[in-house]
């Protein structure tokens, strides 16, 4: 056979991520209580036609399909990154316990007053850098840190610790001033102004961003610890730096949207059933494959049972079991 | 290919905790170019443990490793991945790709963040597999390769490092005997092209045959190390392993072969 230059990625998951990506925004702009078209979408977004379009387009739905966009560019980039790292197919940020402990240094600053968009999101990324060592200490304790399941184990505890801390916390606050504890566990993006759009794109950009630069440390950390050495990884620090910028990318997304599970582990796995192995290439892949999910799961929140709206992390919930299932049965 | 380098554990001991227990104790090797140097020793006896102290991964209690002149212990790990190429003792991926992605991960220690390889790189990925004889199923998947297919892939990833220095652990465990065989055929004709080739091996016959030089390792310690015929002593062999065992030298290929003896009941 001919060996011609290696990493090479098929144009056919290029093609497909990015009309989905494409199919998806005109679908989540042009659906709802008032139905726009998709020629009158386009239409809208460029300024012109009905004005009651542009101001739906624009103005209600535009934010929110921009902030499901981002939070599913953090969550599928991150469960990317963290799957190489760690050598585990179902490594996401939600079952590894690290979203929950976002959501509860999110919850922790709003609660002491701080309400800063900008800053929200830092207080996530402690919560989050916290829930990691203890996630780690956990499967270390437990005799395995490397072993899947004890790591996942680990997660799901610590997961629901956080929610029972958030369930505490938030227990005689006011709903005024602090969002409810429901929104913060179900996942909302009820909540989509561009204020909040802004600080997520740039925290999220910067996140994948890290993440590219490190495409080439993620395949060999996906090796193995020794095999990773072996080619040249510091593999003690870029683990923690894959670690750090992971719990920044679900921070980011907890505080703008709450707890989303599912979407991390899903949209790798079918990334990397396209033949993508590089991560620099599945990470970008993940980024852009994770926005459609997340608007494909808004748009049935928002239809499903039309007007009421149903909660996100409930409909993630559901298009991820069956994929987890289906991934368990793989690892033996 | 630039020449071989020597490869020196220079009074090395390793332990995971500074007051733990020593894996290694005092180690002197010196693995020079254009030869084998086989490290071979009873389970435990610290043969592994001198191949993570080369990667980083085993805390370097006292001494150095050198890589000719450079000090393995102060270079960062890049810098270590360019001169000496490790075949650690087990891989299993979780993540398969193809056997020529995978053998191309080799040249990942020369590769910037976006550079792609170059025709140099190519080629050397292409003589890597055509060495180790994998060429036939570099359009494979890793996870549907035999447990031998994959050690010879596995080695064919180290040979695409290119490096003076080539270090294996157990490098024809799963192999049967063609394919053990072929291996050290290759190995050897890595030597002759003047690398320096250190291998840790269980093999203790196949390994008279092929290195130039033995170190046998024991309860942590060099016991004993030199051309095969005065390493391979059964005395010596017996004291180690703790088995009754009788050194013959086979007529046929003059080499010292070891046969270990069933028990008087």
């Amino acid at each position: 056979m001919s060996i011609t230059a290696t990493y090479r990625q098929p144009a056919v998951l290029w093609i497909a991520t990015g009309v989905t990506l494409l199919v998806l925004i005109v679908a989540g702009l042009g659906i709802g209580a008032v139905s726009v078209s998709p020629m009158a979408v386009l239409q809208a977004l460029a300024g012109q036609g009905d004005a009651i379009n542009i101001a739906i387009v624009r103005d209600l739905r535009l934010p929110r399909v921009v902030l499901a966009m981002l939070v599913g560019c953090a969550l599928g980039s991150s469960g990317a990154a963290l799957q190489g790292t760690l050598r585990n197919a179902l490594a996401e940020p939600y079952l590894l316990g690290v979203s929950g402990g976002a959501a509860v240094g999110a919850v922790l600053a709003l609660i002491v007053g701080v309400t800063a968009t900008a800053a929200v999101p830092l207080a996530a990324f402690g919560g989050a850098v916290v829930a990691v060592l203890l996630v780690l200490a956990l499967a270390r304790a437990a005799g395995g840190a490397r072993d899947p399941r004890t790591l996942l184990m680990a997660g799901v505890i610590i997961g629901a610790f956080a929610n029972a801390m958030i369930l505490i916390l938030l227990a005689d606050v006011s709903p005024e001033r602090v969002r409810g504890a429901l929104w913060w566990m179900a996942g909302s993006l009820s909540d989509a102004s561009w204020l909040r759009v802004g600080w997520l794109a740039v925290y999220v950009l910067l996140g994948v961003a890290l993440l590219v630069t490190r495409g080439r440390l993620l395949d060999v950390l996906a090796l193995g610890d020794d095999s990773a050495a072996a080619l040249g990884a510091d593999v003690g620090s870029a683990t923690r730096q894959v670690f750090l910028i992971s719990a920044l990318l679900a921070a980011a997304s907890v505080s703008a949207a709450g707890l989303i599970g599912f979407v991390g582990l899903v949209v790798p796995n079918i990334v990397r059933a396209f033949g993508v192995v590089r991560h620099r290439a599945l990470i970008v892949a993940s980024a852009l494959g994770g926005a459609s999910l997340m608007l494909l799961a808004d748009l049935l929140a928002r239809t499903v049972r039309a007007p009421l709206e149903l909660p996100l992390g409930a409909i993630t919930a559901v298009i991820g079991v069956p994929v987890f299932l289906l991934r368990l049965r793989r690892l033996r | 290919m630039s020449a071989g380098l020597v490869l020196t554990f220079d009074d090395v001991t390793l332990a995971y905790h500074a007051d733990g227990h020593r894996v290694v104790q005092h180690a002197a090797i010196s693995a020079p170019p254009g030869q084998i140097t086989a490290i071979v020793g009873p389970n435990g006896s610290g043969k592994s443990s001198l191949v993570r102290g080369v990667l980083g991964l085993m805390p370097v209690h006292a001494g150095r490793i050198l890589a000719g002149t450079t000090d393995l212990l102060r270079a960062t790990a890049r810098e270590m991945s360019r001169l000496v190429a490790v075949m650690p003792q087990r891989e299993a991926l979780v993540f398969p790709m193809l056997v020529h992605d995978y053998v191309a991960l080799g040249r990942s220690p020369f590769l910037g963040l976006w550079d792609a390889p170059s025709a140099h790189d190519v080629a050397v990925i292409r003589g890597a597999m055509e060495r180790s004889d994998v060429l036939p199923f570099a359009a494979r998947r890793t996870d549907e390769l035999s447990g031998g297919e994959w050690q010879r892939v596995r080695l064919a990833r180290a040979l695409a490092q290119d490096t003076p220095i080539l270090l294996l652990d157990e490098p024809t465990t799963f192999l049967d005997i063609a394919h053990e065989m072929a291996t050290f055929e290759t190995l050897a004709r890595e030597a002759q092209s003047g690398r320096t080739v250190v291998l840790v091996s269980h093999t203790l016959t196949l390994v008279a045959r092929f290195a130039d030089q033995i170190v046998l390792m024991h309860e942590a310690r060099v016991a004993a190390s030199g051309p095969p015929r005065d390493v391979m002593q059964a005395a010596t062999l017996e004291a180690v392993y703790g088995w009754p065992l009788v050194v013959s030298h086979d007529p046929a290929v003059g080499a010292p072969t070891l046969v270990p003896l069933r028990r008087p009941r």
